[in-house]
């Protein structure tokens, strides 16, 4: 088993240096960083492999077609999909989470119908079913969470009637970083028949995902969050669900057989999948979810434990300090504000010190005005981050802050 | 009293930038400007007189008297204050024309515009706007 500073030297972007100083680069949250197998095949694949996949005989096609179905098939592993056709490429999670919602949604959702969301949704995951909404004379509902963040489970009750019908919510909020009880969620939103959407943008990355297991009905992320390629992202659908659902975009790859008078759609799950696709970013799944499994071993889950109790106990010594989303089930994801200062300042203060860090809304305005803030700053690590690079950031935020106060 | 021109104030806002040899002690006098400029009323900060493009947020006020512009500015974040004080010192009490004739070339001067985050310089183009906005509205007057 490798150690970290050898999965770090899989990363070439981050040995740069910004401003004439070590990038500490904590904004994973956002996109992770590459590791080198994901560059070279990006590489190999442009300048050797290129050719439009699934319909050209020629040997190019048929490299790159293999290369991107293992992509799919390292998916369908790494989430325990059933079968292969449960498995759509998209461009990302928010393109995921329109497709559902414009095609299963388009069908099955009727006037007075209710979907149902969490407060701590990123926009992706609220503005589609509001537009679906509007469209359909449906309802849009949402489950509140609690001063920590958590999900007021207490209230699901009351708020799962039968008018639900669809339930879309985050595995990991991209704000507080808490793992959501998505599994009794799931239970309850089925007990009155409705299908579940979970956003595993960030879930995917830092828990352990089995879709048979969790039972969820979609389960959306994006590439570019686990170490893949950016504008790959994937869609997994239970095979009824996606039988059911009407095709979206209409274009190449599918069709079955077209004719003025009548098209007839191509199998799942290339059903889904107008157009050229990204095959090369679809390909890039294979080494990513391979070095994403590495790190989700144990070795480096205590390595991460260790990381969030240094920036837990640090952060909160800073006086002033409010973190959002503390709890049971903490991923390294930090958001919080500062008295006194800005967070747009401080950020800017940060990144000529080399540390990268979110600031603002984080596309989660509805949860920003939850806890009466106009933004938020946000670390969030990588399992190739060091505890050294904490140290780092706790001490430019000190010098930060004493600036700004 | 009769003001100095643009430029001369533009030059001398560039010599003191030009002592500083790294970001954070431009930024600590950035800050130092941001705390030291006197906030606007608090009946000021309109939506009108909001700016947009900018993560924080940012108000410009002006006043018209004698033919010439009086702005007051503020911001909820520091060093976007200090900013636009740098701004409000260039620009504050001169004509219509004599802004719409300057070409706000001493903020590229004192690195700013590169060096800003691009929210960040989103932000100071969007200032600068509505800077001139300000000087040809009341040109018209």
């Amino acid at each position: 088993m490798r150690d970290l500073s050898q999965i770090r030297g899989e990363f070439p972007a981050l040995e740069q240096k910004v401003y004439g100083k070590q990038l500490v680069y904590f904004d994973n949250a956002a996109t992770a960083q590459k590791p080198r197998a994901v560059l070279d095949l990006i590489q190999r694949m442009n300048g050797g492999i290129n050719a439009n996949i699934h319909r050209a005989v020629h040997k190019l096609s048929a490299e790159a077609t293999d290369l991107y179905e293992g992509g799919r098939e390292a998916v369908r592993q790494y989430i325990n999909a059933a079968r292969r056709e449960e498995v759509i490429f998209t461009s990302g999670t928010t393109a995921s989470i329109n497709l559902v919602a414009n095609t299963y949604g388009e069908r099955f959702l009727s006037a007075g119908d209710v979907v149902l969301i969490s407060e701590c949704e990123h926009h992706s995951n609220i503005v589609p079913w509001q537009l679906l909404c509007e469209r359909k004379g449906a309802e849009l509902r949402v489950l509140p969470v609690d001063e920590s963040g958590a999900w007021r489970m207490d209230l699901l009750d009351s708020l799962l009637d039968e008018r639900v019908k669809i339930v879309s919510a985050t595995h990991i909020s991209n704000v507080l970083g808490l793992v959501n009880p998505v599994e009794e969620l799931i239970r309850r939103a089925h007990a009155i028949g409705a299908v579940v959407l979970i956003d595993g943008a960030q879930g995917i990355v830092h828990q352990q995902v089995d879709v048979q297991k969790l039972d969820c009905d979609f389960y959306v992320f994006s590439g570019h969050k686990i170490f893949a390629a950016t504008g790959i992202g994937i869609l997994y659908g239970k095979e009824h669900l996606l039988e059911k659902m009407p095709p979206w975009m209409g274009g190449g790859d599918m069709v079955d057989t077209v004719t003025f008078a009548k098209t007839t759609y191509a199998p799942l799950p290339l059903k889904f999948e107008a157009g050229t696709p990204n095959f090369i970013g679809g390909a890039t799944l294979a080494p990513a979810l391979e070095f994403a499994k590495e790190v989700m071993g144990a070795n480096y889950i205590e390595e991460e434990k260790e990381k969030i109790d240094y920036l837990y106990q640090n952060l909160k010594a800073i006086d002033g300090l409010r973190l959002y989303g503390e709890g049971e089930g903490k991923i390294p994801v930090f958001s919080f504000s500062i008295e006194g200062a800005h967070h747009e300042d401080v950020a800017l203060l940060l990144d000529k010190m080399g540390v990268a860090v979110r600031s603002g809304m984080m596309c989660a305005e509805p949860l920003m005005a939850r806890f009466g803030q106009s933004g938020m700053l946000r670390a969030s690590l990588a399992p190739y981050n060091t505890l050294q690079e904490c140290e780092i950031f706790i001490a430019a935020l000190h010098r930060a802050v004493s600036m700004l106060r | 009293m009769e003001n100095r021109p643009i430029v001369e104030v533009e030059n001398e806002i560039i010599e003191e930038f030009s002592v500083f040899e790294d970001w954070m002690d431009k930024y600590e006098y950035i800050i130092e400007l941001g705390k030291s400029v006197p906030m606007i009323e608090e009946t000021q900060k309109t939506e009108a007189n909001l700016i947009k493009g900018c993560q924080s947020r940012v108000w410009l006020s002006s006043e018209y008297r004698d033919g010439k512009i009086f702005f007051a500015a503020d911001s909820d974040a520091i060093i976007t204050k200090g900013i636009i004080s740098l701004l409000v010192r260039v620009f504050n009490g001169r004509t219509p024309q004599e802004i719409l004739s300057s070409d706000f070339s001493f903020v590229e001067k004192i690195g700013l515009k590169d060096n800003l985050s691009p929210t960040r310089a989103n932000g100071l183009v969007s200032m600068i706007k509505q800077i001139q906005n300000y000087a040809v509205a009341y040109s018209a007057k």
